[in-house]
């Protein structure tokens, strides 16, 4: 893989070729590990708490990496980014903080778990939620979703980009489509943030959520959720009540955000690092990043395609990531990421992903498929690597 | 003589650290401090600045729409 470096990137091979982007991007940029080490090291102190140098300097960490998350979204006011824990803490956030028994919630076919088990959790409270079937490709028609909307809805979700096909939905044309309704518009964009451009007015966004981990190349335990100005934040719940270093002369929550909604003492060492990422990737240009991980997702997309007995799972060109999923013949997707990571020392991911309605909307449940994820630091030479060890094996299942 | 000076007071570390920035922009020295216990109850900080400077700074935080709750003499 490419390594990073704080002066941009190197070529250097190294044995492991790490596809694994969508779970977890790996490498990070050295700025990351290195401002969270100077936070562990210099700072340490818990911020906005206590007033003195330390806390003051920790309570910056956090308001720097919510700005350049602002600036990286074009969102007018920093304080509307809330930190959460990852994708997951933002969508729970969204959906069970705003929607109310008798409200009816309209999803796509190609949602993560984190979307759909909060969704069937607040059916079983009295919300109708409702899925709205997506192309074999994995793409939701804005006019389906018009169809969807003829009841009144409170609320639409929609999965930016695929983590198991890479495929992109239209978010503009289908935040037109949510508002024309009256419902607010949330999208999931933890496969996209950091590497698609996203611009909460232009693109109709009421609630973006985004994850640290994956594109914007920070820590794990970092994500959140930026609440558009049209979002009533006075009936959008807090998940959980504290501490926040501010009101403390009350016993009641404050009612402003971030502190509404980010009681207790946050995980600053990753938020120093998640800061470090967006820059990087508003440094580097999230243009740029785009442009490489396409050539990526082009050259899997017709590698894979050549080899006899692949069924790939990929998106139309101009509508993807560089992630793409396959089945090899007879073999199993645990034998094939067994076998790649033993033989090959490749590293990606098989089964299902969290996300079973994306894999029946795309034709692999229950089997799930092996998954490749390449990311800004994904070389060709990678991709050329791991599709001739795929071609490999598919020989050897044919022979089987 | 030593120059007045002046805290505004927030409703929170985030708009205390936003008003540092706004100001440090703006070439306004100020600095963030504890809350003095006379003024507040609050375990926050506040934007300590030169007394001298308070209407541009209410200037600015008008302008940049940045919420505070009080300006006092310290």
């Amino acid at each position: 893989m490419r390594q990073a470096s704080s002066h941009g990137v190197l070529h250097i091979s190294i044995a492991m070729i790490y596809l694994d982007n969508a779970a977890t991007s790996f490498p990070k940029p050295p700025v990351v590990h290195e401002a969270m080490l100077r936070f562990a090291r210099d700072t340490g102190a818990n911020p906005g708490r206590s007033g003195h140098r330390l806390s003051v300097d920790a309570g910056r960490v956090i308001y720097d990496a919510r700005e350049s998350i602002a600036e990286l979204f074009t969102v007018t006011d920093p304080l509307r980014v809330l930190f959460t824990g990852n994708a997951t803490g933002g969508l729970n956030q969204a959906l069970l903080g705003l929607l109310r028994p008798g409200d009816r919630v309209v999803t796509s076919g190609m949602e993560h778990n984190s979307v759909m088990r909060p969704l069937r959790a607040l059916e079983a409270a009295g919300v109708r939620a409702v899925v709205v079937p997506c192309s074999p490709q994995g793409m939701l028609d804005p006019d389906d979703l018009r169809r969807a909307l003829s009841e009144r809805t409170a609320m639409v979700v929609i999965n930016h980009g695929s983590n198991v096909n890479g495929c992109l939905q239209s978010v503009r044309e289908l935040g037109i489509v949510a508002r024309d309704a009256g419902a607010l518009f949330l999208v999931d964009a933890a496969q996209t943030a950091g590497c698609v451009e996203i611009h909460m007015e232009d693109d109709n966004i009421d609630l973006l959520v985004f994850t640290g981990h994956k594109a914007l190349y920070g820590p794990q335990g970092t994500g959140g959720l930026v609440v558009g100005e049209r979002v009533p934040l006075d009936r959008m719940r807090p998940l959980i009540y504290g501490g926040t270093g501010s009101r403390s002369e009350f016993e009641t929550q404050p009612e402003f955000p971030p502190d509404r909604y980010e009681s207790g003492t946050p995980n600053t060492i990753g938020i120093a690092g998640l800061g470090e990422g967006v820059r990087f990737v508003i440094k580097t240009g999230v243009q740029e990043i785009r442009r490489h991980e396409d050539a990526l997702a082009a050259a899997l997309i017709e590698e894979l395609s050549s080899i006899d007995g692949v069924r790939l799972f990929a998106a139309p060109p101009e509508r993807r990531l560089s992630t793409v999923s396959f089945t090899c013949g007879s073999l199993s997707p645990s034998a094939i990421g067994l076998r790649l990571d033993e033989e090959y020392d490749i590293l990606c991911r098989v089964g299902l992903h969290c996300s079973p309605a994306a894999h029946r909307s795309l034709g692999s449940f229950p089997e799930g498929a092996v998954r490749f994820s390449a990311g800004y630091f994904t070389s060709h030479d990678d991709i050329a690597a791991a599709v001739d060890a795929v071609r490999v094996l598919s020989k050897e299942g044919r022979r089987a | 003589m030593k120059e007045d000076l002046c805290v505004v007071l927030f409703h929170s570390t985030s708009l205390a650290l936003r008003g540092e920035k706004l100001c440090r922009e703006e070439k306004i020295p100020v600095k963030l401090i504890p809350v003095p216990r006379s003024l507040s109850s609050d375990c926050g900080v506040c934007l300590r600045f030169p007394c001298a400077d308070e209407d541009r700074l209410r200037a600015i935080f008008t302008a940049r729409a940045l919420e505070f709750d009080d300006i006092a003499r310290l």
